[in-house]
């Protein structure tokens, strides 16, 4: 524990220690760096958010029913809230990559959902097949997309969802 | 003596920069000060880089570009500095957990101090987080991504922030959240609790010495000279970037999201941090009896208030009728029981009663005053040797009792602190050739002011002080831990030489005054 008493030694190992530290620094603050990603991948994104149909369409209220209700509660149609529940399957050159069945947010389940998934593939040319249910009132899926896509190396092919639109894909070359 | 291995190591850590810094610059004694002058330079530079900074999505990098190549001298040197010092100040903060750990200074009393010091520790990381999303570079959008991902995995979310990092979707709005986040937000919520963290210690000190804390910028400005901080190339929400240099100090946990769900993430850091949280729960230590105060022998002068390390003694209206205005009243959840206070008594004074009991203001109920001048007495009437050396050792230090020898006994107290300089004079006057004082390593007390405190009271510079005309040259001070041993003995050694010159010094005068 004896202090050094002859001050340039002290200095030098004084240096010494801050260089270690200084270097530990400059070496954590990049080093090592992380790949993320390969040089012939690219990564698919399916991103949005949608609310799925009414569980049970409206009901138009006969005039008995009407005139049983308050005059300022007289709304002519009947509504429930629950939305259907949204399934998601996504294909690519006809092997499955993503399934997915999403409840509808709120504790009435009259809420959307947020799908968000991401995943690397090869880049190249596949062939991108989505299906999508939104309403229990269908069998089956009631929105469809097939096309062939071109993606490059480290590219982000991205598959959102409009409702009017249906499936909307962006960052392929065709 | 058996030490826990992580103390031996931090020992020997602390012996390393006593050796080369020297106990006043060491850096380990000040590791808080020391991240507190980190903070300082990360405040000044980052004031001045907000200056050119242009807060949106197509400004950012830009602006940052700017001063990191065209203004390389000035912006471009505080960008480096502002990064190069945060990187610091995490390993600062791991060093000080370390050290509070591996030295027993978490537990018992000190709970708070350290449950509200773990969650600092993750303030500062999500202000660099922040601050590495601002640049808006491929780090950042990495960044920004990855948090999303994480944000989202919190039911509160639920897959809607995510959606905000496709090509498209961010915007200048949530940029400009960002910045009001990283600028002002967070660095006030540390503030805070910063201020919580310490707020059971009295006499807090935020300043490191100027050596240190001109060392340190010196290192940190020839680092930012030599390796100036760059940018990744600008942020692009339609590609993936291939590979990136992340900051491990602060983006450690975003790699493990290339492996893990965000969900298992959380798991992880949150177990970590309750883990290190309920430490003071998980291995207990029982503090010992608190300082009791006795009115009866209190004049409410306030020297123990003053000399509390942990705020613990306050200063009230007297409540017993007493002529004294004042008393002091012990706030036992804050109290260390060290007995600092008990040494710092003026009623500790073992000349006031030499027969009766010794009673005073404040005192230890597992080392009454009355107590150490009894053991005081008895030891030095046990010695057999030539010369009669008592040695008073905090039991935190040295374990004074491994260099009882025919000349030499050692007392164990709680702290050096507790021990009245007017005990000192007591022992020399009961017989004693010279009065040893061994403390925890000079600026490393256990109970924070300890040896400290003694010190300036031997040196006449805090009361109570000894006595000019007590013979100094017969009492020494000597910060010591328990791998000092060797370094003791050579002291003891040349202090028994020194007394047996002073011995034969009085003789030759007796005689010659005979």
């Amino acid at each position: 524990m004896a202090d050094i008493k002859n001050k340039p030694l002290r200095f030098l190992l004084q240096a010494i220690n801050y260089s270690v530290f200084m270097g530990l620094i400059w070496y954590f603050a990049s080093s090592p760096s992380v790949r993320l990603i390969a040089d012939d991948e690219a990564k698919i994104t399916i991103a949005f958010a949608h609310a799925g149909e009414l569980r049970e369409p409206c009901r138009m209220l006969s005039q008995e029913e009407l005139n049983q209700l308050a005059p300022n509660m007289r709304k002519i149609d009947d509504c429930p809230r629950e939305r259907s529940p949204v399934t998601f399957e996504a294909m690519l050159d006809g092997e499955p990559f993503y399934s997915e069945t999403l409840k509808p947010a709120g504790l009435y389940e009259d809420g959307g959902v947020d799908l968000f998934y991401s995943a690397k593939i090869p880049a190249g040319t596949h062939r991108l097949s989505l299906k999508m249910n939104d309403s229990v009132r269908v069998e089956g899926f009631n929105h469809s997309f097939e096309r062939q896509v071109s993606i490059d190396p480290a590219q982000i092919l991205l598959v959102g969802f409009d409702s009017r639109q249906g499936f909307v894909i962006s960052g392929t070359q065709n | 003596m058996i030490i826990n291995p992580l103390k031996r190591v931090y020992l020997a850590l602390e012996s390393w920069f006593n050796i080369s810094f020297g106990t006043e610059w060491n850096p380990l004694y000040h590791l808080g000060t020391l991240s507190f002058f980190l903070f300082w330079i990360i405040l000044v530079s980052g004031i001045y880089l907000f200056i050119p900074f242009h807060g949106s999505l197509d400004g950012a990098h830009a602006s940052v570009e700017y001063m990191t190549h065209d203004q390389w001298y000035a912006a471009g040197v505080m960008r480096s500095l502002h990064r190069y010092a945060s990187d610091a100040v995490i390993i600062t903060i791991l060093l000080h957990l370390f050290k509070e750990f591996a030295s027993g200074r978490y537990r018992g009393f000190r709970w708070f101090s350290w449950v509200t010091g773990i969650p600092n520790l993750w303030m500062v990381v999500t202000l660099g987080i922040t601050g590495y999303w601002l640049v808006w570079d491929e780090l950042a959008q990495y960044v920004a991504v990855g948090s999303a991902q994480l944000m989202d995995a919190l039911p509160m979310f639920s897959g809607a922030m995510t959606r905000n990092f496709v090509s498209g979707g961010m915007t200048d709005r949530f940029f400009i959240l960002i910045e009001f986040l990283h600028l002002l937000g967070q660095p006030m919520l540390l503030l805070f609790m910063l201020w919580l963290h310490v707020k059971r210690l009295s006499n807090v000190n935020i300043n490191p010495p100027r050596g240190l804390a001109a060392g340190t910028f010196l290192a940190l400005l020839a680092l930012s000279l030599y390796a100036p901080a760059v940018s990744h190339a600008p942020a692009n929400l339609g590609m993936v970037p291939r590979e990136i240099h992340i900051d491990w100090f602060y983006l450690n946990v975003y790699p493990l999201l290339e492996y893990w769900p965000a969900g298992r993430v959380w798991i992880l850091t949150t177990s970590v941090t309750l883990l290190l949280m309920m430490l003071p729960w998980l291995l207990p230590r029982k503090d010992g009896p608190k300082a009791v105060v006795n009115l009866d022998h209190c004049n409410g002068c306030g020297l123990c208030f003053d000399d509390c390390p942990f705020d613990a003694i306050s200063v009230q209206a007297r409540t017993d009728g007493a002529r004294y205005e004042h008393e002091v009243v012990v706030n036992p959840a804050l109290c260390g029981a060290c007995g600092i206070c008990a040494g710092s008594c003026p009623a500790s004074n073992p000349f006031r009663t030499p027969r009766g009991e010794l009673k005073t203001g404040i005192d230890m109920p597992q080392l009454p005053v009355d107590e150490m001048r009894r053991l005081t007495r008895e030891t030095i009437e046990a010695m057999t040797g030539d010369l009669k050396i008592i040695v008073f050792g905090c039991e935190h230090g040295l374990n004074v009792r491994r260099l009882d020898c025919d000349d030499t006994r050692g007392i164990k107290l709680i702290c050096s602190g507790m021990l009245p300089p007017t005990l000192v004079e007591y022992a020399l006057k009961q017989g004693a050739d010279g009065v040893m004082v061994t403390g925890c390593r000079h600026n490393d007390c256990y109970f924070r002011f300890g040896n400290r405190w003694t010190k300036m009271r031997f040196d006449g510079e805090r009361k109570p002080s000894l006595r000019a005309r007590a013979e100094h040259e017969r009492i020494r001070l000597h910060g010591a831990a328990e791998p000092d041993r060797r370094e003791i003995d050579q002291d003891l050694d040349d202090f028994r030489q020194q007394l047996r010159i002073l011995n034969q010094a009085v003789a030759v005068a007796i005689v010659e005054t005979d």
